[in-house]
């Protein structure tokens, strides 16, 4: 099967530094691929670079349409990926829309459908039955994916005055309001308990059986990685170093390498 | 549950809950307007207390809000229910209560003092700055950029309704229009070159953009005849009919068979500003639970967030600056006519500040906290012209104090554009 994007080559420079550095990779279509690596080996910058955040210094990235052509996103304007393309993030760092209500923040994600439907703010105005169908849409589609990522009870608190694990569910489900076709989650076990840890393995595993997305995910808790990964990529220095499904990227000498440095690479053989 | 528990939500606690905010707040904005009467006594004024007549007028409230609320209930729940709660908390009790006061007052106030020119000119001022207030609203409370040159789409306006109405004979409704148009493409000239900025970098541009207006005003004396202005502008007419002793066409006293006043076409003013203002209210309240507001809230919350997820912050910053400046325009266009002379002068910078000083005082983002501040900001210096000399003493102590005791305005709580659960949150 073809994958759903390509990386080919791919440099980003900060003046002098390379933080991406020809990097190539594939995101396998349907499954759940693992970006890791050791702190500052660029895992963000490919994202933002993904995303349309950044434009890269070189190379190109692909996205496999299902009708088998192709289309660079790196020609591509930041806004335009989430809505043509359909890939939508989250953040290292969470940005949610901290004064709005979590279903507001759900309803800002599917802006672009509701704007077309409101015409320049006129039949919106008005409260046409079209605008109203498009709204009334758009509540029911956020109330699903509030019930399935447990926040009912918390859609009408404002989203920055809830727990910080909270705030990681509200954030994968605004994602998931903007209908991607590939998601990719900075991070998402960082500051998790491990009960909310184990219960996003199952949300993730769901997205991917059930809802037949595409996952792009960068993370530092292993087990998340080992319980929920098809693929892992493993970059170090901004290029890949490794690439493999879980189990083998466990055992091999260059990943264990560039996590442990290389006096302890005994240590890590005993 | 308990007894007391069920006893204080049900209709009837809420509405006299209901009734008792509206008048506890109607009572406090009727006791200069009726409690109070200005008597000349030997030829001096003074002031005189009318407890009598204020003491009906909150009974009056009280039982007329009851039986409205009433009425209302009743009507409602005749219509298949909506999904939505009429009272959705104690806060928003009190809010519409507010509202609605507030709006009786300001549709009451020519009853009460239909000869006193000066009343009705503070109210009018008063209500140029409530309708500015919420204009820059857009632009800063709910789209978060700071624009510290708001003044010029106030002038440019009024420059349009001066030019048109002198040069071209263009009446104040056809100029609205125009006006407003012109104003929204200012603002999104204005938008363009700042696309990139924030915060600071932003409030330091549009400054320089407000001054650029006036001082373009101030020396292109063909075009605008510099620092002397431009005089002459026509008034407004009611419907055609126009506002004088005698007139070519047909005047207003005469057509309603009326004793000739000059303070008919204050009081017409007077409404003309409120109805502006209220219509800016509806399309504020309207646009803000729509997608462009929503856009305009998360864009001051988070703009990053916003591109992933594939807003075009562009546009959305436009329409915001866009929004904003017609609305400026408008008020621009009725300050014209209202004082039918206008100059440079009247669009300095402190006005822009004083514009943002209520919008920031207000609680960014409240439309009730704006008309508060407004009228905290417009009639605190007049009440203070005593002071003469300490007037602007006073007023910046009194700033001072707002700010020290509640540093996110006067009304900060944001209302949700939407609800899941209406029922819910209105459990205590
Ligand atoms: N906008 C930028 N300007 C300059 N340097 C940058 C920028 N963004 C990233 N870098 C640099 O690129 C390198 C990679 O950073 P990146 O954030 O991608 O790391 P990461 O793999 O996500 O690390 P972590 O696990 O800590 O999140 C770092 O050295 C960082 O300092
Ligand atoms: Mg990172």
């Amino acid at each position: 099967m073809t994958p759903l994007l390509t990386v080919d080559r791919l440099v980003m420079r900060f003046g002098g530094i390379t933080a991406i550095d020809g990097l190539s990779l594939q995101v396998p279509r349907g499954a759940i691929t693992a970006v890791i690596g050791p702190n500052g080996a660029g895992k963000t910058t490919l994202f933002n670079c993904l995303t349309g955040f950044y434009r890269p210094s070189a190379g190109r990235i692909l996205l496999h349409e299902d009708d088998g052509s192709e289309r660079d996103l790196t020609r591509l304007k930041g806004h335009r990926i989430a809505r043509e393309a359909r890939i939508v993030r989250t953040f290292q760092n969470i940005r949610l829309f901290g004064g709005m209500t979590v279903l507001e923040n759900l309803l800002v994600a599917q802006h672009h459908a509701l704007a077309q439907a409101s015409r320049f703010a006129l039949a919106g105005l008005l409260h046409t039955p079209g605008y109203r169908r498009a709204e009334r849409e758009a509540l029911e589609f956020a109330r699903r994916w509030l019930a399935e990522l447990g926040l009912t009870a918390v859609a009408d608190t404002p989203a920055g005055a809830l727990p910080y694990g909270t705030q990681r569910r509200v954030e994968i489900a605004r994602a998931l309001c903007a209908r991607p076709r590939l998601l990719c989650l900075d991070e998402p076990a960082a500051g998790l308990n491990p009960r909310e840890s184990a219960e996003l393995n199952v949300l993730l595993t769901a997205l991917r059986d059930e809802h037949g997305l595409t996952l792009l995910f960068i993370e530092h808790d292993m087990s998340v990685v080992m319980n929920v990964s098809d693929h892992v990529v493993v970059m170090n220095f901004g290029r890949k170093i490794a690439e493999g499904p879980p189990e083998a990227m466990r055992r091999d000498p260059e990943v264990i390498r560039a996590y442990l440095g290389e006096e302890d690479e005994e240590a890590a053989d005993a | 549950m308990t007894a007391a528990v069920i006893s204080a939500s049900s209709p009837l606690a809420l509405r006299l809950r209901d009734a008792l905010a509206v008048t506890v707040l109607g009572g406090l904005l009727a006791l200069p307007f009726i409690g109070l009467v200005t008597v000349e006594e030997g030829g001096a004024l003074t002031v005189r207390t009318r407890w009598g007549a204020w003491g009906a007028t909150l009974a009056a409230l009280f039982f007329g809000r009851l039986l409205l609320r009433a009425a209302l209930d009743a009507w409602r729940s005749r219509r298949p229910a909506r999904k939505r709660a009429v009272f959705s908390s104690g806060d928003a009790v009190l809010r519409r209560a507010a509202g609605t006061s507030l709006l009786a007052a300001a549709l009451l106030l020519p009853v009460f003092f239909a000869d006193n020119r000066y009343v009705i000119d503070t109210a009018t001022t008063l209500g140029i700055y409530v309708m500015l207030g919420w204009g820059l609203n857009v632009v800063v409370g709910l789209a978060g950029l700071l624009d510290l040159g708001y003044v010029a789409f106030y002038a440019v306006g009024a420059y349009t309704y001066a030019l048109l109405s002198t040069q071209f004979g263009w009446s104040f409704w056809e100029a609205l229009p125009a006006a407003g148009a012109l104003a929204a493409l200012f603002g999104i000239l204005l938008g363009y070159p700042v696309l990139r900025l924030r915060g600071d970098y932003l409030a330091i541009v549009t400054l320089g953009f407000g001054e650029i207006i006036r001082i373009v005003l101030l020396n292109w004396t063909s075009f605008s005849g510099g620092p002397n202005g431009i005089g002459g502008i026509p008034r407004p007419s009611f419907f055609g009919l126009a506002f004088a002793r005698s007139a070519e066409g047909r005047t207003f006293h005469e057509f309603f068979g009326l004793e000739f006043s000059p303070m008919h076409r204050f009081i017409f003013l007077y409404y003309l500003i409120v109805v502006l203002a209220l219509l800016t209210h509806a399309l504020i309240s309207r646009l803000r639970v729509l997608p462009t507001g929503r856009a305009w809230e998360a864009l001051r919350e988070d703009e990053i967030a916003c591109k992933a997820l594939g807003l075009n912050t562009t546009t959305v910053k436009l329409s915001a600056f866009a929004t904003g400046a017609m609305l400026a325009g408008f008020a621009g266009v009725f300050f014209a006519a209202r004082q039918g002379f206008i100059s440079p002068e009247s669009f300095t910078f402190s006005e822009s500040a004083t514009i943002l000083a209520i919008v920031v005082l207000g609680g960014m983002g409240s439309q009730l906290g704006v008309v508060l501040a407004a009228a905290v900001l417009v009639v605190l210096p007049e009440l203070g012209r005593q002071f003469a000399d300490y007037r602007m003493l006073v007023f910046g102590a009194a700033m001072v104090t707002i700010m020290a005791v509640k540093p996110t305005g006067l009304l900060a709580r944001r209302e949700p554009t939407v609800r899941l659960n209406p029922e819910r949150s209105a459990a205590p």
